[in-house]
């Protein structure tokens, strides 16, 4: 059972590692920030793409991904902050819908890296909902650690295009840093996906 | 040039996008981001008639960015269609390209340029090669029909070749400008 924050709202870490322990082939792209020390906290690796920018732009790079790679369940990982920059990308996602790519937003309802100014979550806008209106039909809204396996086996279960916002504690952790040079966290999933042949692309 | 039409469109007998499709054929391109614009509406209606080409509409233009950034992570190659004043929505998103040396090509309409009519697309316009530039594009123009082709085929070698953002402006010289019937 994933841990609870001091709020009594789950653990961003907990929570994570719980999505991403036994994740078989699934690919994940973190939004900047904490996402990204969050999955870096879970385990670097291959099949990790942690932003170290671009923000308002992880659930694309995830759509790209996705319709690349139509065999992989692809997760998108990321804030409210990050999502809300982002948002008409659901739009777009609905639109192409494909049904390996889920997104899945740890929503503290702050900027955690740049002083815990709030964010609109705080003040009642329902991602949620906008993603339901963007035309996103699977959804999940989370804030129970009992709800966290549907949660999993809703990301893996190729039925796509999914979203959910799970509200979380708004803590901070301790830094984890993944590799700061992008040029390598961009070819290590390259080749992961493409062997050797994808440096000679 | 059809003046009654509402945006500037090329004419039929231009073949301009139809050589424009066939590179992107010829270059392995998969993915096709857009946000529509009455210049790329026959390169459009080729795409989306090609069930090997997916098409991705956009809602602004830095979708289609981090698009491409995604597409090249799981080795597919895309292209970002846009009017030149999509390319201020892309400025930030562009750093992607240069964190993980992703190839971006572009193929821009220009507004703005040429015997522009409307005062409103002058600021962006005349602000888009710098604005590409300033973000590490390597920009080259089409002002003339015959130059379109050779322009776009060094836009995505070397987009592919150096890994990079890359971007051909297709001039409204080549193009025609929007008069709303005042020409």
């Amino acid at each position: 059972m994933v841990a609870l924050g001091p709020s009594g709202r789950l653990d961003r870490r907990g929570l994570t590692q719980a999505l991403l322990e036994d994740r078989g082939g699934m690919l994940v792209v973190a939004g900047l920030g904490a996402p990204a020390w969050d999955i870096t906290a879970a385990g670097d690796g291959p099949q990790n793409l942690p932003l170290w920018g671009g923000m308002g732009g992880a659930a694309m790079i995830g759509l790209g991904l996705a319709l690349a790679q139509p065999d992989r369940t692809v997760l998108v990982l990321t804030g409210d902050g990050e999502m809300l920059m982002g948002v008409g990308s659901l739009a777009t996602i609905a639109h192409q819908a494909p049904r390996n790519l889920a997104i899945v937003v740890q929503d503290n309802e702050h900027y955690g890296e740049t002083g815990m100014q709030e964010t609109a979550t705080r003040h009642g806008t329902d991602l949620v909902k906008m993603a339901e209106g963007a035309g996103i039909q699977r959804r999940m809204f989370v804030t129970q650690a009992a709800d966290v396996p549907a949660l999993r086996a809703a990301i893996h279960a190729q039925e796509g295009p999914f979203f959910a916002v799970v509200k979380i504690d708004a803590d901070s952790k301790p830094l984890v840093l993944p590799p700061r040079e992008g040029a390598i966290l961009q070819a290590r999933m390259r080749e992961h996906l493409l062997g050797p042949a994808a440096h000679l692309a | 040039m059809d003046r009654t039409a509402l945006e500037a469109a090329p004419d039929a007998a231009e073949d301009w996008p139809d050589q424009i499709y066939d590179l992107l054929k010829a270059y392995n391109i998969r993915q096709v981001a857009l946000v529509p614009d009455a210049g790329h509406s026959r390169l459009i209606k080729r795409c989306l008639a090609d069930n090997t080409l997916r098409v991705i509409t956009l809602t602004t233009e830095e979708e289609g960015v981090a698009l491409m950034q995604g597409a090249w992570l799981g080795g597919d190659r895309s292209v970002l269609l846009m009017q030149s004043s999509g390319v201020g929505n892309c400025i930030n998103m562009l750093s992607l390209s240069s964190i993980h040396r992703c190839p971006m090509p572009m193929i821009i309409t220009m507004r703005g340029d040429y015997g522009e009519f409307n005062p409103a697309q002058i600021a962006m316009g005349q602000a888009t090669q710098a604005v590409l530039e300033a973000m590490g594009t390597i920009v080259h123009r089409a002002d003339a029909a015959a130059d379109v082709a050779p322009t776009v085929e060094a836009t995505l070698k070397l987009a592919f070749n150096t890994f990079r953002p890359t971007a051909t402006l297709l001039g409204q010289r080549l193009l025609g400008a929007k008069t709303f019937g005042k020409d």
